[in-house]
């Protein structure tokens, strides 16, 4: 059980800047993710947190003690990588146990641990088999297991399921957040996958160049995203962002037009919109909706692609003024390639930033 | 009929066998019939030059070269059956070659000589052996393998641990241990005959200065007692480059993360060596140890260059012995039957070392 609190955290190599300040705390019992691109820092940070890397400068304390230069075994934490990193030669139970044989845990007390992490993770049957014998799953099963028999204050995962295959990765997913409950203990897990992100997290760091770009619970981020990065990153498929032109401000909205757009008024959320000037609007696929024949909406497009997956379709389109767009409908329709479509959306649930929209092709 | 896999290049058995040919010659030229050659020729009489036609043998040259007996001998006594001492006050023994010269009673000693012998009470036991200097050269043989493999091994891998650091210039290092292996071994054969002179040697001179005068030098390589020593210690410097090399390439096959974990665990340098780094270099300990144990019964430049087996075949080897056989006394089916009781040696040793370190499931 612990808190954890980084203040102004870096890293460099060499002259090069991984983590460039991160400011953060983590509050006791919390499961916090750490989500972003790659080489977005995300391991990097999290493995000075374990001590695996040095910190360049900052603090980082744990329940309170500043531990920048504590060993890794002083920290209290237990991590589970990637890759397992589990030893082949030894088998399960002598794997489990490791931390406590090399602490020379009397064997009465170690063989009670495994016993009870072996049934947390609901592998009895596996104890005596080598790590060669085991699936991915199974294996990944042993490093938790591992992390769990040493009661360490903090837990670490390093994107844990990236090598698992879907199904998998969504059963291991499941277990994680059961085992979060069961633990009730500090968690800090890695990933690239904003779904893991989303469903485990009590917190998520969205992490872009080694700076932190938004902290929040996963449901704060989703709605209420800072900025573009954070809106981009998060959801699937990913917000719609269209260049717009800005007609009249006033007070906390602005109202919005574009080739293909009919002006619209769009809450600000206190950002810096200027009258006259271009902004950039965004809208996920899921809050739009087509207008029924007849009718005129608010977007003009036509279908170019449709993805019908049973429970949604996704419809790629081109708009009347060239820019693309994405929406995704909750039921199942069908559209021909080529068919003109009007869209509505609601205005509360778009978001307006002052910054250009990403380029497509940068992630 | 099943239908023919493969492509038609593959199925043509006379375009495969021409392509095979050259090399296949090559090596039954060059591997098998000097093998089988060997074995041959170690059942005649052939040698290297000679006018007489040769002659099948049997086991004589075996029997020659491994023959053994024991003697024990009981004090002399004289006539009141009080045991004749010398004037040393040690009781006087027959002379062993009464009994193994025209001894009609002792036919199994004939023509051995002493190997060595201990006291066992009053009386004396002898080991003779028909041909003693090749005894020597397997006894010499087996304590150069045994302090090598170990010794040699040990210290590469002392040596790969070292390097196996990411540190400032640390290729100079791996440079400098490796630089040995580069050079020919009769060149650092010669270079360490003047190392280990008995006059001005580096090692006398130094050995001298570093005890302000105290150490008397030593001729290393002329000193019965220090001569297959001096051998043993530059042949493990010479080598130990090469299996260092192989130890390094085993540490870098074991994944990082193994390291990082165990560091979480709280492992200690020395737990993280014995549960990590050991259980993973497996495979390349087997290797480095049988190709360490081959080197060594193969020991023959060192000697030819540095001692010729002397003094007093202190430093007779079993590959040096066949060469002298085989070439310099000429005596061609001596040399091939050292070789072959040489390969069945180290065929054994290997099958030995293969079962002992196999993969248990």
């Amino acid at each position: 059980m612990a808190r954890i609190v980084l203040k102004n955290l870096r890293k460099s190599f060499g002259s090069v800047d991984v983590i460039k300040g991160v400011d953060l705390a983590i509050e006791d019992g919390e499961f916090t993710v750490f989500v972003g691109p790659s080489g977005c820092g995300k391991s990097t940070l999290l493995r000075m947190i374990a001590g695996l890397e040095d910190i360049s400068s900052g603090s980082l304390e744990i329940d309170g003690t500043v531990v920048n230069e504590v060993q890794p075994k002083d920290r209290g934490v237990a991590m589970v990588f990637q890759t397992y990193a589990i030893f082949p030669h030894m088998t399960v139970r002598e794997n489990v146990a490791f931390g406590l044989t090399i602490a020379k845990t009397p064997k009465a007390e170690k063989e009670a641990k495994v016993a009870e992490a072996a049934r947390i993770l609901q592998m009895e049957h596996l104890l005596d088999r080598r790590p060669s014998q085991l699936s991915g799953g199974q294996r990944q099963r042993v490093a938790i297991g591992r992390a769990i028999v040493r009661d360490p204050k903090v837990f670490l995962f390093d994107e844990p399921l990236s090598n698992l295959d879907a199904a998998l990765r969504m059963n291991m997913r499941m277990e994680i957040g059961k085992l979060h409950q069961q633990l009730s203990a500090t968690m800090i897990y890695v990933t690239h996958d904003q779904v893991e992100a989303m469903t485990l997290a009590d917190k998520i760091v969205v992490l872009k160049d080694g700076q932190v770009m938004q902290i929040g619970t996963p449901m704060e981020l989703y709605h209420e995203p800072v900025n573009i990065f954070v809106a981009g990153f998060l959801g699937a498929p990913s917000m719609n962002f269209l260049t717009v032109d800005v007609g009249e401000v006033s007070g906390d909205s602005a109202t919005v037009r574009a080739g293909a757009l009919e002006p619209i008024a769009v809450p600000t959320r206190g950002r810096d919109i200027r009258a006259g000037g271009t902004a950039t609007l965004g809208v996920r696929p899921q809050y739009l909706g087509p207008v029924d024949a007849g009718q005129t909406g608010m977007l003009h497009g036509k279908v170019d692609l449709t993805e019908r997956l049973g429970s949604e379709t996704v419809v790629e389109m081109t708009l009347r003024d060239g820019a693309k767009l994405i929406a995704a409908f909750a039921e199942d329709r069908i559209f021909t390639p080529g068919q003109g479509v009007d869209l509505n959306f609601d205005p509360a649930r778009a978001h307006l930033f002052a910054e250009a929209p990403p380029d497509p092709t940068a992630h | 009929m099943p239908m023919p896999s493969g492509s038609k290049l593959t199925q043509s058995n006379a375009a495969g066998w021409a392509f095979a040919l050259p090399g296949f010659a090559l090596m039954v030229l060059f591997i098998i019939v000097p093998f089988v050659f060997a074995i041959v020729l170690s059942f005649t009489n052939q040698r290297l030059v000679s006018p007489n036609p040769t002659e099948f043998v049997g086991w004589s040259n075996y029997q020659q070269l491994l023959g053994v007996g024991m003697l024990t001998l009981e004090p002399e006594k004289d006539a009141s059956g009080a045991i004749i001492r010398d004037a040393d006050g040690q009781p006087t023994y027959p002379r062993v070659r009464t009994y193994t010269r025209n001894n009609p009673d002792y036919p199994g000693l004939k023509g051995m000589r002493e190997l060595t012998s201990w006291q066992s009470g009053q009386n004396r036991t002898y080991i003779l052996a028909s041909d003693v200097v090749f005894l020597r050269a397997i006894i010499n043989t087996f304590i150069f393998v045994l302090v090598v493999a170990p010794v040699q091994g040990g210290l590469a891998l002392g040596l790969a641990l070292l390097i196996n650091q990411k540190l400032r210039g640390i290729n100079i290092y791996r440079a400098i241990y490796f630089m040995p292996v580069v050079v020919s071994i009769v060149v650092v054969s010669l270079l360490w005959r003047f190392i280990y002179d008995g006059n001005s040697g580096l090692l006398n001179n130094m050995l001298g200065a570093l005890s302000f005068g105290a150490f008397k030098p030593v001729n290393w390589l002329g000193n019965p007692h220090t001569a297959l020593g001096a051998i043993i210690a530059m042949s493990i410097w010479q080598a130990v480059g090469f299996h260092m090399v192989i130890w390094l390439s085993g540490l870098q096959t074991i994944s990082p993360t193994l390291y990082e974990a165990a560091a979480i665990e709280g492992s200690t340098k020395w737990q993280t060596f014995r549960y990590v780094t050991w259980p993973g270099l497996r495979n390349t300990a087997v290797l480095v140890l049988i190709v360490i144990t081959m080197q060594a019964f193969a020991l023959f430049a060192q000697i030819d260059v540095m001692t010729k087996g002397g003094p007093l075949d202190s430093t007779q080897t079993i590959v040096f012995q066949a060469v002298q056989r085989g070439y310099g006394k000429q005596d061609i089916s001596g040399g091939s039957a050292i070789s072959v009781i040489l390969f069945l040696i180290v065929l054994t040793i290997s099958l030995v070392q293969r079962y002992l370190t196999r993969e248990k499931t």
